[in-house]
């Protein structure tokens, strides 16, 4: 079998051109470049400076989880959905529980559940702040990212404190969380709700009325409403061009229809807007997280779940809303303690296949730019 | 119910409350029950007790009763399969002939204008192999819907990237992992592997370790050590 | 020859002027040696500040907080393999940076650290210094085009079209400085004492400030400040600093002309750059913040007669308190040094830097006591302020680097020509209106 990198469309095009000829540039970003979030390869045909067209060549992480989740129990495989998308790893293990919690048949208890939105909330929080770091790094603000950085930091040492793990948690279990929260989480939680809400005000210091951001961010990257349905694009970038959708509100999972909360739009689908719902949705979130901790239930913390674990013949999909958008986990069982198979639909993957149309007819700085707005985390893109 | 005591329970092994992997609600009656069932345990099947409750009923696929699927039984007939509900999902199972017919009215008339994902299960031992799953929902509705169909194997889908253009990477990638065609796809090829990769890595009898010995011997020129 | 050399001493005019050659060739070598200290003096100062306004420490390692990093840094860079492309042009890949680090060079020989403190004074000198530093762009080209590749090459090709861009706005922006050097203007414009005459010579434009007694970004206000403003921005712009440095990014797409040079190639790039910087905002010292002047330069204060210590009949109290300036600014630095170095942690493999970190504080105390002492205190002055301003100028192109995110190379385009031209051509014909109003009001009052 040959390893062939080369794509149709670059073989094509590239192998007959010197690079003065004609009017189209092939330009190549390859695997490897400071700004595309991990590997991923974009393919742009330029006129001078402006985009012709671009083609995204993505697999340069594919492990293949997905079948590896076909020779694993339902429990061994929990920890390989944390390495998905590696920055918001909780969330990931968020939506596997609760689809295998849906095959099951059971539901988390409610201390158990409302935990989780803790968690969860905490990790959209540092997801997105991770994000506005290396976009504004991009872009070329080079001091957010290290204000973004040092604030994320408060979060990961209370996920550290609480399961161990900073980065890639593997919180929670199938049927509720396995850890107690510690001595002192909810001191801690309300600390960390104090804390950031200010330094959130000092990024927006920075960016928001900072005419160089707003005028390299507006209209940039245009998606209007209709396209991101058509493309099925889900998360902020959805909701940046005015579609208010939340599948926190639609389709309640794990008790988010306790909590109150809004959610945030945009109006014109450009990239300042999609970095104005982000930025609402961390203050949004602080709002969930203020509310979970101060009124975490008593009880259990585990559902009654069986050592070993056979979900009855069937399928099942269940879908949650992930900081990048909509992550659903399609689980195929067939009675035995392995999944027949696991499918996971990934935000990152499905957004990023809007990238040729927001980028048609900008200029080449504006590729970068847009690249991160999409928020893609390349463990998710290819799995 | 006798049709309970499946054999499935039996290679459970005696310690664990089979009880207890139903809902809460037949929790409470369990714990009793199977510290009465214990001394009994050890080789009967646990319905032989008698104080031990019936395990309630798994989840099974309900009938799905809605207008929608009344409309498109009486348009496509036969072609729909079985229209079910499990564990509160709706799905539906369509002939692979109708299919694209099937999602055309779903995205046109009923509004289901965003397609989640599509995706498929390779089953070798059956005749039709592959299950090609589209999973839809609809904004307007706030209803998400499944559509099953059962395709051969080396039978053409047809694809739908062009009533939602989301589907085109979704498919490409199905066809990278299972060697399913899409019919109307406007660029099919491999998206997540490489171009010149062969053999399709989620079909069941994809030999994974026949491919790394392969792989090894050509590209590192030595023995692998699996 | 003792005589040739003790001659020019007493001279107050500049080698150049005085004929000296060999005052000259020291003055060239003392400049060459000061912008190259500034130069590594940045090295240092741009990572310790960027790095402190990023919420981090940046080097702290190499010397006590860093200090000798730049020296690290010149180390490394000398070592390293000198890689040449195999298809680049290769006089013209050796000549390029050679040709950015002269051009950047030679224009300091008009500039004015003092009245006499100047190579030499030519009187197009602000032409020289402009003309001069257009040739620079050359050096990006020829590097752009030497590299063989094309990411230098589109790299080079936007920093000169950008650099030329902002060349025509600065013009403006020199043109009206030019212009109010000779203009006095009309009622609370015109002060000051002695006959305005407009002239191009450095020291000439600074002379005219301390005659006009206004530093010429106060004068006709606001129209000065918005001179300034054009200028300052333009200059960021044709040194490739943040936030104009598209063509340098390392997160687009082109990496800039100088991708393919390593090593001491680099580093001269660097050395270019940096002294770009040094040369354009002494551009904008001169001729607007007054050069070498001290702030507030025409309030002197009664006289006062310190025996020894300050025996100026004719400078007052103000010019007194003013003179400590220079070694007041090295003893908060030697304050500073000793307030760090105490604060260090107490831990055995810190001790040499803990020691050394005294001994530089020391040795900045020694300095700014030897500046107290009257012969240099007197002498120092003028160098003083111009350091000072260029320090000032500095620390603001870091901060400009940390802050702010880059243009898009076509809204770079739009701000030089659609906003900065006008503003430039704006504020030329108000300087021009101004300074002639009271000629424009006797006109006026004789047509009545």
């Amino acid at each position: 079998m040959t390893d062939s990198t080369k794509s149709g469309f670059y073989e094509e095009i590239g192998s007959q051109q010197t690079f003065l000829d004609a009017n189209e540039l092939v330009l190549n970003m390859g695997p490897q470049h400071p700004s595309t979030h991990g590997v991923l390869r974009v393919i742009l045909r330029l006129d001078g400076e402006k985009v012709l067209g671009t083609e995204c060549v993505i697999g340069y992480l594919h492990r293949g989880v997905e079948k590896i989740a076909e020779n694993r129990t339902y429990t061994m495989f929990n920890p390989y959905v944390d390495r998905m998308d590696y920055v918001a790893a909780v969330s990931n293990g968020l939506g596997y529980c609760l689809a295998v919690e849906k095959l099951l048949n059971i539901e988390a208890p409610p201390r158990a559940a409302y935990i989780r939105v803790i968690l969860t909330e905490l990790n959209r929080i540092a997801s997105h702040q991770l994000w506005l770091g290396t976009h504004a790094l991009d872009i070329g603000a080079m001091t957010p990212l290290f204000y973004t950085f040092r604030d994320r930091e408060e979060i990961l040492k209370i996920f550290e404190k609480y399961c161990g793990a900073r980065l890639t948690t593997h919180s929670f279990r199938i049927g509720g969380t396995q850890y107690e929260t510690y001595e002192g989480f909810e001191q801690d939680v309300n600390n960390f709700v104090k804390f950031v809400g200010p330094k959130i005000g000092e990024y927006e210091e920075l960016l928001t009325t900072n005419r160089i951001w707003v005028e390299r961010t507006r209209n940039v990257g245009v998606l209007g409403g209709k396209d991101c349905i058509d493309l099925g694009v889900t998360g902020p970038v959805l909701r940046a061009s005015g579609v208010k959708w939340d599948l926190r509100k639609a389709q309640p999972y794990s008790m988010y229809e306790k909590f109150d909360f809004e959610i945030p739009t945009g109006e014109n689908g450009d990239t300042f807007d999609r970095y104005i719902v982000r930025i609402a949705e961390i203050r949004q979130a602080l709002r969930i997280i203020d509310q979970a901790v101060n009124s975490i239930p008593a009880g259990p913390i585990m559902a009654k779940v069986p050592k070993v674990m056979k979900p009855p013949v069937g399928e099942a999909y269940v879908s949650i809303e992930a900081p990048k958008g909509e992550l659903g986990y399609f689980i195929v069982s067939d009675g035995s303690t392995q999944p027949y198979r696991v499918r996971v639909r990934p935000p990152s993957f499905v957004n990023l296949q809007a990238l040729d149309k927001m980028v048609r007819g900008s200029l080449v700085a504006d590729v970068v730019a847009v690249i991160g707005t999409l928020d893609i985390v390349l463990g998710e893109v290819d799995r | 119910m006798a049709d309970e005591t499946t054999p499935k329970d039996q290679l459970k092994p005696p310690e664990t409350k089979p009880a207890a992997e139903k809902p809460a609600a037949a929790a409470t009656p369990a714990p009793p029950a199977s510290a009465a069932a214990k001394p009994a345990a050890p080789a009967k099947p646990v319905a032989a007790a008698p104080p031990a409750p019936p395990k309630p009923a798994g989840p099974t696929p309900q009938p799905w009763e809605s207008e929608m699927v009344a409309n498109f039984k009486r348009r496509f007939g036969s072609g729909i399969r079985e229209a079910s509900t499990y564990v509160g999902q709706n799905y539906m199972v369509v002939d692979a002939s109708i299919v694209y017919q099937v999602l055309q009215v779903l995205h046109d008339d009923e509004g289901f204008d965003y397609c989640v994902d599509v995706t498929a299960v390779h089953y070798p031992k059956r005749d039709e192999q592959f299950d090609l799953v589209w999973i839809l929902y609809s904004f307007p509705r706030n209803e998400r819907i499944r559509v099953k169909t059962l395709l051969k194997e080396d039978a053409a889908a047809p694809s739908v990237s062009s009533i939602w253009s989301t589907a085109n990477w979704l498919e490409r990638e199905v066809f990278d992992m299972f060697g399913i065609r899409f019919d109307g796809h406007p660029d099919l090829k491999r998206i997540l592997l490489p171009d010149g990769w062969q053999g399709h890595p989620l079909r069941k009898d994809y030999p994974i370790l026949q491919q790394d010995t392969e792989w090894v011997k050509i590209n590192l020129g030595i023995e692998s050590g699996q | 020859m003792l005589d040739y050399v003790t001659g020019y001493l007493s001279s107050t005019v500049t080698p150049g002027q005085a004929g000296n050659w060999l005052w000259a060739l020291v003055y060239i070598l003392i400049i060459f040696g000061g912008v190259s200290g500034i130069v590594i003096v940045m090295n240092w100062g741009e990572r310790k500040a960027l790095a402190h306004m990023q919420v981090r420490l940046g080097p702290m390692r190499v010397g006590p907080h860093g200090l000798m990093q730049p020296i690290a840094d010149a180390i490394k860079l000398l070592t390293k393999e000198d890689i040449m492309p195999s298809e680049a042009d290769k006089p013209i890949f050796w000549m390029a940076p050679v040709w950015v680090v002269m051009i950047a060079f030679s224009v300091f020989i008009v500039v004015p650290f003092g009245p006499t403190h100047a190579v030499t004074d030519m009187n197009i000198g602000i032409l020289f210094m402009l003309g001069v530093s257009s040739l620079g762009v050359l050096g990006i080209v020829m590097a752009g085009w030497a590299s063989n590749s094309h990411f230098p090459l589109m790299g080079a090709l936007r920093s000169s079209a950008q650099m030329v861009s902002y060349e025509v706005a600065m013009g403006l922006a020199v043109v009206s400085a030019v212009v109010m050097t000779g203009l006095r203007g009309a009622g609370p414009y015109g002060v000051g004492d002695g006959a305005a005459s407009g002239t191009l010579s450095m020291i000439g434009i600074v002379q005219a400030q301390q005659q006009q007694h206004v530093w010429f970004i106060f004068k006709f206000f606001p129209v000065g400040l918005v001179a300034f403003f054009i200028f300052a921005v333009a200059m960021i712009a044709e040194t490739n600093r943040a936030p104009f440095d598209l063509p340098e990014a390392e997160s687009e797409l082109v990496a800039g002309f100088h991708t393919e040079y390593s090593g001491l190639r680099w580093s001269l790039f660097m050395l270019g750059e940096y002294a770009a910087m040094v040369a354009v905002s002494s551009i904008a010292i001169t001729l607007w913040l007054g050069g070498w002047l001290r702030p507030f330069p025409s309030i002197h204060g009664p006289a006062i007669n310190i025996p020894f210590f300050w025996e100026h009949p004719e400078l007052g109290v103000v010019d007194f308190v003013f003179s400590f300036a220079p070694a007041m600014v090295l003893f908060i630095l030697a304050f500073f040094a000793f307030f760090n170095a105490a604060r260090m942690p107490k831990h055995p493999l810190l001790k040499i830097q803990t020691l050394g970190l005294y001994a530089f504080g020391l040795v900045l105390g020694g300095v700014g006591l030897v500046l107290l002492a009257p012969p240099v205190r007197d002498r120092v002055q003028d160098i003083f302020w111009f350091v000072f301003k260029i320090a000032c100028f500095m620390y603001m192109y870091i901060w400009y680097r940390a802050t702010w995110p880059r243009y898009r190379f076509d809204q770079l385009m739009k701000v030089g020509w659609k906003f900065l031209l006008p503003l430039g051509l704006a504020v030329l014909l108000v300087t021009g209106f101004m300074g002639l109003s009271p000629e424009i009001l006797a006109w006026l009052k004789g047509v009545r």
